[in-house]
């Protein structure tokens, strides 16, 4: 299944729908990167604007989730869609929720590097913070990657690099244990950079999702729950 | 939202693409679906059913020429008994001429001409045999037309005409009989007042179940539909949807019809047929999630292949 499956239809009208609907989504996804570079950006970078650039976006971006979500519905309604647009409208009507929340992170995430600039800056400048950050974003972006071209690959390596993440959060958690042990008076800002990196590790899980939902729409094949391993079998296997 | 379950299936086969054709035994293998991660299911034990169905009847390297037209082309399939499958394809594609294979409609026109074999088992018959009587088949496969034809006779005839027919002689048997095809398509409790008055003054809905019960009278083993509810509104097409749901309680149903929803509602196992060829045989569910052929995909979706 490819991208020009899309069109083809009988009814130009449905392909239109189609086709529009998909854009709706990547736009939808490339705001909610956008928030979610400038969030990260805030946290090594210390920018009193973040906050309001962001929340500015967020309202874009909830806008878009109900014209999406309108537009699927009243597709369901009157095309009965089946197969492969049956699948495009499950995946995306689900893809839209988890990137939402991606932005809802994000936003917290800015809100609390907001916090963070008004504070003494430890020594690294957060570094792990950034890495943590840059690899989220990168999933996040190589997800979308993945929609805009139904590249089930890529997907695919997205899904692996969430062990990474759980490492990285792992880390850091004990970390700032460890911080918060040695001075007490370093908990207040420990606590903030759990919560920070509690929200990434949050949004590598939806972009994983997404991924999932990716595989499904382009295979009909349902990969949740399912060991990283297993998928990668599923994927090479030829479709059966 | 249909519910996700783990796929709890005996599975013997191997996995991998499923050829056009066994090479053996020429029959369209069935891709018992599942063989995925996980297994949309919409309702296990009902899917259960119906693949541990028995096979009801076979269409074998079956042909069919009209003239010098060939219209069916080596159709190779399998029809579970008491399961309802439908037959969707573009006009033209041979679905109502396969239908009409199996109860012998075709006897009367001339140049028609059938090759292959359509076995009806357990008694292994082959249907389309020289010798086999279409009377009697009719009598074990009944038909329920495009529009609803009742005879222009009352409501009570109609239905006992067929036993009538067989030599049914007992009234009581007949009242008794009448009763129950009416209670089993549905209609018993609209008509029994009025059993006297003439059929043609029942509502097209109601005319079309009183030609399913005209059928049930003789207690077929399998129904044939050609697109039963083209003629209805979306009421009476509801009604008759739900009485073919119904009947798989008791006999083989074979539906042809144009609307893919319907296909999809009504029936256990779905033939996608193209050109007098059958391109793909599965479980309906599947047909209509994630179709193993892309003619097939095209076909449902509403694009040109």
């Amino acid at each position: 299944m490819s991208t020009e499956g899309l069109s083809h239809h009988i009814s130009s009208r449905y392909n239109a729908d189609l086709e529009r609907l998909r854009s709706s989504v990547l736009e939808m996804g490339g705001l909610v990167e956008r928030q979610l570079t400038q969030a990260i950006g805030g946290i090594t970078e210390p920018d009193a604007r973040v906050m309001v650039r962001v929340a500015q976006e967020e309202l874009r971006v909830n806008q878009l989730e109900r014209s999406i979500d309108e537009d699927c519905s009243r597709i369901l309604a009157t095309r009965g869609p089946t197969a492969s647009d049956l699948r495009l409208i499950i995946t995306i009507l689900k893809t839209i929720t988890d990137l939402e929340r991606i932005g809802d992170e994000g936003e917290k995430v800015a809100g609390i590097a907001a916090r963070l600039a008004t504070r003494e800056r430890p020594h690294n400048r957060y570094r792990e913070l950034r890495n943590l950050g840059e690899l989220v974003t990168g999933m996040v972006h190589d997800t979308l990657d993945a929609f805009a071209r139904y590249d089930t690959r890529l997907a695919l390596e997205v899904l692996r690099r969430d062990r990474t993440v759980d490492e990285e959060y792992e880390a850091i958690h004990r970390q700032n244990i460890t911080f918060m042990m040695e001075d007490p008076r370093s908990i207040r800002r420990a606590l903030d950079v759990m919560w920070v990196v509690r929200s990434m590790e949050r949004i590598g899980d939806h972009a994983k999702n997404i991924c999932e939902y990716l595989i499904y729409l382009v295979l009909g094949k349902d990969v949740r729950h399912t060991k990283i391993e297993e998928i990668e079998r599923e994927l090479l296997a030829p479709r059966g | 939202m249909e519910q996700l379950v783990r796929n709890k299936m005996p599975e013997s086969e191997p996995r991998g693409f499923a050829p056009a054709t066994d090479i053996d035994t020429g029959v369209i293998p069935m891709r018992a679906s599942g063989r995925g991660v996980m297994q949309v299911a919409v309702d296990e034990t009902r899917r259960n059913a119906a693949l541990m169905a028995p096979i009801k009847a076979r269409a074998e390297s079956l042909d069919f020429y009209y003239g010098q037209l060939k219209a069916l082309k080596n159709i190779n399939m399998e029809i579970r008994e008491k399961q309802v499958t439908a037959l969707i394809g573009p006009s033209g594609c041979g679905k109502t001429t396969f239908l009409r294979c199996f109860n012998r409609m075709h006897d009367l026109t001339p140049g028609t001409r059938y090759e292959g074999r359509i076995m009806l088992l357990p008694e292994d018959i082959n249907l389309v045999a020289r010798n086999i009587d279409p009377i009697e088949v009719r009598m074990r496969i009944g038909m329920v037309f495009q529009k609803p034809n009742p005879f222009p006779k009352s409501i009570f005839e109609n239905v006992a005409y067929g036993l009538r027919i067989r030599g049914v002689r007992s009234q009581i048997r007949i009242q008794e009989e009448v009763e129950k095809a009416l209670r089993g398509a549905a209609l018993w409790d609209e008509v029994k007042d009025r059993l006297s008055s003439s059929a043609l003054s029942l509502s097209g809905g109601q005319q079309q179940r009183l030609c399913i019960a005209r059928a049930l009278a003789t207690s077929p083993e399998m129904l044939l539909f050609d697109e039963p509810t083209s003629a209805l509104d979306p009421i009476a097409t509801a009604r008759i949807e739900e009485l073919i749901a119904s009947l798989r309680e008791q006999v083989t149903v074979l539906i042809v019809t144009h609307n893919m929803q319907q296909a999809a509602r009504v029936s256990d196992y779905t033939a996608f047929m193209y050109l007098g060829d059958l391109i793909e045989f599965d479980e309906t569910t599947r047909i209509f999630t994630n179709p193993g052929q892309k003619a097939t995909e095209d076909y449902i979706t509403g694009r040109y292949g």
